[in-house]
């Protein structure tokens, strides 16, 4: 069931970006099954009621993956799917990165990467000093933990001992440049959170199983944070999208679009 | 002799009064507490003060997360680090989405002293007036800071307050005061000249009147304790009633108050003008008082500035 919701958001996907001929395809595809597990097993939230105080919080840290949130968001019931189509086009709802003002359900305006786990940092923190039982989800890219700010959040999540914080890193290997390894360095990335304070899970990000039991043992840990390092393949579902640091933040064409959408099940 | 106190000790003043009355109120601060004066709230309210450590980045970006979950954050720095390090945090996480967060910015301005150009904040009002949805004040005495600051944790939306180090006189009575957001003060009467000030450079506007005065030159002094959004009207009538107007800012003289100022009286009355303030040049080391006089702003300056202008009018 889970799988099949992953895939008609793929689909959205790809039809979002061919249609606005912009935005970026593989970091929203590797983050597709993470995504499609909070929003429909996990998180507690109510799309006819997207303020409702006691909500759990999601913020897209990697905010360029702004169309899997929106695609999610969209079968999820928070807007009208027409809206999807709208991607990126001047006077629409849907912004090249998630605008809290403008869109029913975005927790966070993100794009700016590093500052999504801080201000999630910050809701959790909220939660405890008022007393409230929500958690807060994250979703950071691989590559944006070269940010600076990432390592004063992570050091401020484990001092404040966050255990309402669940933090994923979208762990593809690929970001503008190449491959992070090439680019700059970031292993050994589990090591680094555990020496900062962290619970620290690894898993496949594309398997439900492990994504799932993964967030229970986060919700299970007391006194610490949890990251969940997730193994993915950056555009996960198009065979020729696939592991490819080109597909970044590049629309497919009329071709391929339909090429992806019949390897996703569906046509055009 | 006149009382003195510092804008930041009434910031600490504030936040305690604040810590009884509004439960939603945290305070974050990056391991300068005691310089900030954050650290009269945590002696009162422990558990909704927040040390980021040296962090400013985060600090802000924490802030705007409190924020988007109902909290009211005064996030507190070194003007230089909350406008200038933590600047397009600021833009991003808490402008543009409108959160209400709270930039309490100390030690602004050349008065910072002795630390020198690293930390001498002269274009935060700039940077921070160019940013879409941001409020930004800075208070003239004590006693208006701390009216600033109650009244901006009651205003829902993001707001640079600007604080400084040093002790300045204390203009306003505190039984009376009282601060409306965007609104300028009208300080004496006078139709040779106006003198539009803000910050702790109200205090020198009002002596180079007195100086003005002993030579029948009769100068309006004009608080604008809101850089943004402006006082459009009060200075309007000020150009068009006087014809002169000289600015005075504890800040670089572009994109400031004098720009700010500029901005209107171009496009609505034209006026001369001339602008005090710190000119394009970076600052050094040296007593707070001394630097005021070694760049130019004193009462002095102004009221030459003043006798310049009216000779051209």
């Amino acid at each position: 069931m889970l799988k099949e919701k992953a895939n008609v958001i793929r689909r959205d996907i790809i039809e979002m970006l061919y249609e606005s001929k912009s935005g970026h395809p593989g970091g929203s595809l590797s983050a597709c099954d993470i995504v499609t597990a909070l929003y429909f097993k996990e998180m507690n939230i109510d799309p006819k009621n997207p303020k409702w105080e006691e909500r759990d919080r999601f913020v897209l840290s990697k905010g360029h993956a702004a169309p899997v949130l929106y695609a999610a968001l969209a079968e999820k019931g928070y807007f009208d799917k027409s809206e999807l189509l709208k991607l990126r086009k001047t006077g629409a709802m849907l912004q090249g990165h998630p605008d809290m003002k403008g869109t029913p359900g975005v927790d966070m305006s993100t794009g700016s990467l590093g500052q999504g786990i801080a201000a999630a940092n910050g809701m959790a923190l909220a939660a405890k000093l008022q007393d409230k039982s929500y958690r807060v989800y994250t979703i950071l890219g691989d590559g944006e933990v070269q940010e600076g700010i990432v390592w004063e959040a992570a050091m401020f999540s484990a001092h404040y001992k966050l255990d309402n914080l669940t933090a994923f890193v979208d762990f593809n290997g690929l970001q503008i440049d190449g491959k992070n390894e090439d680019v700059m360095g970031i292993n050994p990335l589990d090591k680094k959170f555990e020496a900062f304070g962290w619970n620290v899970i690894k898993i496949d990000g594309h398997d439900f199983d492990q994504i799932i039991d993964a967030i229970e043992q986060s919700k299970n840990t007391k006194g610490k944070p949890t990251i969940i390092i997730a193994k993915t393949i950056k555009g996960k579902g198009v065979s020729f999208m696939e592991d490819q640091a080109g597909w970044h933040g590049k629309a497919p064409s009329q071709e391929e679009t339909e090429i992806a959408l019949k390897e996703l099940g569906g046509v055009k | 002799m006149m009382k003195k106190i510092a804008t930041r000790e009434a910031y600490g003043e504030a936040l305690a009064e604040l810590a009884k009355i509004n439960d939603k109120v945290v305070v974050l601060d990056a391991d300068l507490s005691k310089s900030t004066k954050t650290a009269s709230f945590k002696e009162v309210c422990k558990e909704r003060f927040i040390n980021v450590g040296i962090a400013e980045q985060n600090m802000v970006a924490t802030a705007a997360g409190l924020a988007a979950a109902g909290m009211i954050p005064f996030a507190s720095s070194f003007a230089i680090f909350a406008s200038g390090r933590a600047f397009e945090i600021v833009r991003n996480s808490v402008a543009y989405p409108k959160l209400n967060v709270k930039i309490a910015a100390t030690h602004a301005g050349l008065t910072v002293g002795e630390d020198g150009a690293t930390h001498q904040a002269i274009e935060d009002i700039s940077i921070m007036r160019s940013i879409p949805n941001m409020t930004v004040i800075n208070p003239a005495d004590g006693v208006e800071a701390k009216a600033a600051i109650l009244k901006i944790a009651e205003y829902n939306g993001p707001a640079y307050i600007r604080l400084g180090r040093s002790k300045v006189p204390v203009i306003f009575d505190e039984d009376t005061y009282e601060f409306e957001i965007g609104k300028g003060i009208q300080l004496s009467e006078g139709n040779d000249v106006s003198i539009i000030a803000t910050g702790i450079m109200v205090s020198e506007a009002l002596k180079a009147k007195d100086i003005l005065e002993k030579e029948n030159i009769k100068a309006r002094v004009i608080n604008i304790h809101t850089i943004k959004p402006i006082d459009e009207d009060i200075i309007i009538k000020a150009a068009k009633e006087t014809g002169a107007i000289v600015t005075a800012e504890e800040h670089s003289i572009i994109g400031g108050l004098g720009s700010a100022v500029a901005e209107v009286v171009s496009e609505k009355a034209p006026a001369l003008m001339k602008r005090i303030g710190v000119n394009d040049t970076f600052g050094e080391s040296g007593d707070g008082s001394e630097l005021l006089a070694k760049y130019g702003l004193t009462a002095e300056d102004i009221a030459k500035a003043a006798r310049e202008i009216i000779a051209n009018k």
